[in-house]
């Protein structure tokens, strides 16, 4: 496999490693993640935590603004207050925190940074023309802007996947360029949509690309294409960040997206950090998850932690 | 609206971050083990004549776990008489097709009863209850499945010809993979038709006497399976006893030799799968973090009692310092300790003997130069504990690059060629595996058709089934085990 070349504004040109993954050991060593079991202390605290990492999202086109101010409620408090209460008097409980950030689409963002406002909770929008990324790269700019001046933190721009399978690496990395720019203050998370990338050697690619083109974090999948994240493919990426790491001294986020759904993987998941990038990735400025249904089952397993006891689905509220 | 974050971060500017600790997560099954253990004998449990019993220690703890009969020479005779009286009757009378059904279904129980039997390897053995619960029990069932089917079409073993058992076979077996090895051996003895005489290690016993429990839950004809228990002269009387047709052995080369040599005074055939001193070779095109893997499964599986432990790492000069810097990152984050334990990577070591030898060649090594690097593992205070280490760069004549260390510790080196890796590779009294890592697959092809040896992975290491042949060049032994291979050791050809 031949390095990939290409022109970095103000820079000249870099070289992008095109370094070889192997499929069958990259799997094997994700599933070994699965098989750690955690203290209980610890599970609680990573459970709590996990819920600070979560991107609440709804990417559909029957959003309203309606259900985006729903599920913006649920990013404030997670927990009905009045349930919330009834827990104080257990000893192990603590408030339940609030979550990373709520993720929408570029039409629902006036919506939700209202709905947002003194929360404190990110405002994620997916932009550049999500899930496909099939259009020119002026209008994929001016949804981004748009997303941003109606008050978007943070971009999920989605790399063009076609343009990568067909070698056109320059115009995969001079996008993620320019909407970087566009974002201005807002961070920016790259998704490589690693289902239609297909191989690891691809995900580590892309990922180095996204990186050098200034991600602030990479991004596995917009939840449209199956299979979204997996724990091979968040495992790669991991390495890739890692690598960078060592390279440049940057810290790059990681936020797998989409087929998360029990607490019992996202514990895999942070297990997987902790033994890939270490404690200084445990946070939500450094590891996200794009889930929606991820939240309910966090917050019962912490019922369960605090209280020795399952607490039905219906006690917490949906969205 | 929100708060402003920093553009670049570096690890000091990280805000709140949670301790992840991992939890000692032990295996709750309990498994009843007896005060004393007998010989197996003619489907008994029976007393050794000698009267004499040894202990069997739990090596990760200092425990003793039960005493067990230390036989002589009239033990030995008595489960040879056993044996040979079934091969002469019940067991030459029935056909493949039914030897086969009770194969099948000890290969049955023991997946029933898998959870029972790991926890006893672990408990007995010292390997962590991950490895014998998710490689050495499914590895087992599986010979015995493998095997089975062998037993009514052994005409295909050698289309053309045919073919008949040996008869009594004697069996020695190892401690690092004591089910395993048992499997290894008795099942394909029993597919070809012949009856067997096992002698598990003196320090691993437990499952292969719960082993003989199978067998009589599987109702296997009296006399076809039995088991002597005991140190190296109980060995010795199988090796010299004249009824004994065979005598496959597995373990150290030293003890091989010595094997050969009595057996050749009698009219014994023999398999040998003896030591090693195994290359795994790192190109500079491999899939690096991928072959980080590869080394670490490679030497520190098992504690590294591994025959075939890839106990050699040659990589490329040009990847020297990634390499190395990717492995000590990955090493830090093996867990030593409790092997009960399911968060446990790497267990105890198996007896206070191999702890001294381990440590003894590792100061050895460390007087003969080179870089020495081991990871700060905080060890449980009781047990036989050893953190992983490696050497670099010593050289090719060092202690710790030509002897089988048989535990956790790697020797480095590096080459500049193809050429270079094989010479390299092959520079070594021994031959049992060899890994390579190179994601160009002609390379692969090449360089594994220069290396000495029986079992050569690529891009993997230590990966083993039933349907393949497993055995060395050199003095690493000879015969084959496993697979078609495997059964040709226990069959005459006519």
């Amino acid at each position: 496999m031949f390095d990939v070349s290409v022109r970095k504004p103000g820079v000249g040109k870099i070289s992008i490693p095109h370094y070889p993954i192997d499929m069958v050991a990259a799997n094997e060593r994700a599933a070994s993640f699965t098989t750690r079991s955690i203290k209980a202390s610890s599970k609680l605290d990573a459970l709590y935590c996990a819920i600070e990492m979560v991107d609440l999202t709804t990417l559909e086109g029957m959003d309203t603004p309606g259900k985006v101010r729903q599920l913006c409620g649920k990013a404030i408090n997670p927990v009905p207050p009045a349930i919330q209460d009834k827990m104080r008097s257990f000893e192990k409980f603590r408030p339940i925190p609030k979550v990373a950030a709520v993720c929408v689409y570029p039409n629902m963002v006036p919506y939700a940074a209202e709905a947002l406002d003194g929360s404190g909770i990110q405002l994620a929008s997916v932009a550049t023309a999500f899930p496909a990324g099939q259009l020119p790269i002026d209008i994929k700019v001016s949804d981004v802007k748009r997303a941003v001046k109606f008050g978007a933190t943070e971009i999920d721009m989605v790399i063009d996947r076609g343009a990568f399978l067909e070698g056109k690496f320059q115009k995969v990395f001079d996008e993620i360029i320019k909407v970087k720019e566009a974002c201005g203050d807002a961070h920016l998370k790259v998704i490589l949509e690693t289902g239609e990338l297909k191989t690891y050697d691809n995900v580590r690619l892309a990922s180095w690309l996204a990186m050098e083109a200034g991600a602030d974090f990479i991004k596995t999948s917009t939840g449209k294409v199956s299979p979204a994240a997996t724990m091979p493919v968040t495992y790669v990426m991991l390495q890739a960040i890692q690598d960078y790491y060592e390279m440049t001294g940057k810290m790059i986020g990681m936020k797998p997206a989409g087929g998360i759904k029990t607490s019992k993987q996202a514990i895999h998941y942070l297990c997987m950090v902790n033994e890939t990038l270490g404690q200084d990735w445990l946070n939500p400025e450094m590891f996200r998850f794009g889930a929606s249904s991820l939240l309910n089952d966090l917050l019962k397993q912490i019922f369960k932690q605090v209280t020795g006891r399952y607490y039905y689905d219906d006690i917490f509220s949906m969205d | 609206m929100t708060k402003k974050k920093t553009k670049t971060k570096t690890k000091s500017k990280t805000k709140k971050t949670f301790k992840f600790e991992y939890d000692a997560a032990p295996e709750s099954f309990k498994v009843e083990i007896e005060e004393k253990y007998y010989n197996f004998i003619g489907g008994e449990f029976v007393k050794p004549k000698s009267g004499k019993y040894f202990d069997t220690v739990n090596p990760a703890t200092g425990k003793v776990l039960s005493k067990i009969a230390l036989s002589n020479e009239q033990d030995v005779d008595a489960a040879v008489k056993a044996a040979k009286k079934a091969f002469e009757g019940e067991w030459s009378n029935l056909s493949g097709l039914e030897r086969g059904k009770y194969l099948f279904r000890i290969a049955r129980i023991i997946q029933e009863r898998s959870r029972e039997l790991a926890v006893l390897e672990t408990l007995d053995g010292g390997k962590p209850i991950k490895e014998s619960r998710d490689v050495d029990l499914p590895l087992v069932a599986q010979h015995f499945f493998y095997n089975a089917g062998w037993a009514d079409k052994l005409e295909y073993v050698m289309p053309g010809k045919e073919v008949a058992p040996i008869g009594v076979c004697g069996q020695i077996i190892p401690w690092n993979f004591p089910l395993l090895m048992l499997a290894w051996k008795i099942a394909p003895a029993l597919a070809a038709g012949n009856t067997v005489v096992l002698k598990p290690a003196e320090q691993t016993s437990l499952t292969a006497l719960r082993f003989a429990d199978i067998c009589y839950e599987a109702g296997l004809p009296a006399g076809v399976v039995n088991i002597v228990t005991g140190a190296g002269e109980t060995g010795a009387a199988l090796v010299e006893h004249k009824d004994v047709n065979k005598i496959a052995f597995t373990g150290s080369t030293d003890i091989g030799k010595l094997i050969a040599k009595n057996a050749g005074k009698t009219k014994k055939k023999l398999t040998m799968e003896l030591g090693g001193k195994s290359a795994n070779i790192v190109f500079a095109d491999a899939a690096i973090d991928q072959a980080v893997e590869g080394i670490v499964s490679g030497i520190f599986f098992n504690q590294g009692h591994v025959c075939c432990a890839g106990s050699r790492l040659l990589v490329e000069e040009s990847i020297k310092d990634v390499v190395i810097k990717k492995l000590k990152k990955r090493m830090k984050q093996i867990r030593v300790g409790d092997p009960l334990d399911k968060n446990t990577d790497l267990g105890a070591i198996n007896s206070k003997d191999q702890l001294k030898k381990i440590k003894d060649l590792v100061k050895q090594g460390q007087k003969e130069g080179g870089e020495f690097w081991q990871v700060e593992s905080e060890l449980p205070p009781r047990g036989n504990f050893f953190a992983p280490c490696f050497f670099v760069d010593q050289s090719a004549s060092s202690t710790i690059s030509r002897e089988e260390v048989f535990g956790p510790v790697l020797s480095i080196s590096t080459f500049r060629t193809p050429d270079e890796a094989i010479t390299k590779a092959n520079d070594t009294n021994y031959g049992l595996a060899a890994g390579i890592w190179s994601e160009k697959v002609s390379k692969v092809h090449e360089v594994a058709s220069k290396l000495k040896a029986g079992v050569i992975w690529a891009n993997t290491y230590n990966k083993f089934d039933a349907a393949s042949p497993f055995g060395g060049f050199k003095e690493s032994g000879y015969g084959r085990e496993g697979g078609r291979h495997g059964l040709l050791p226990y069959l005459e050809v006519k």
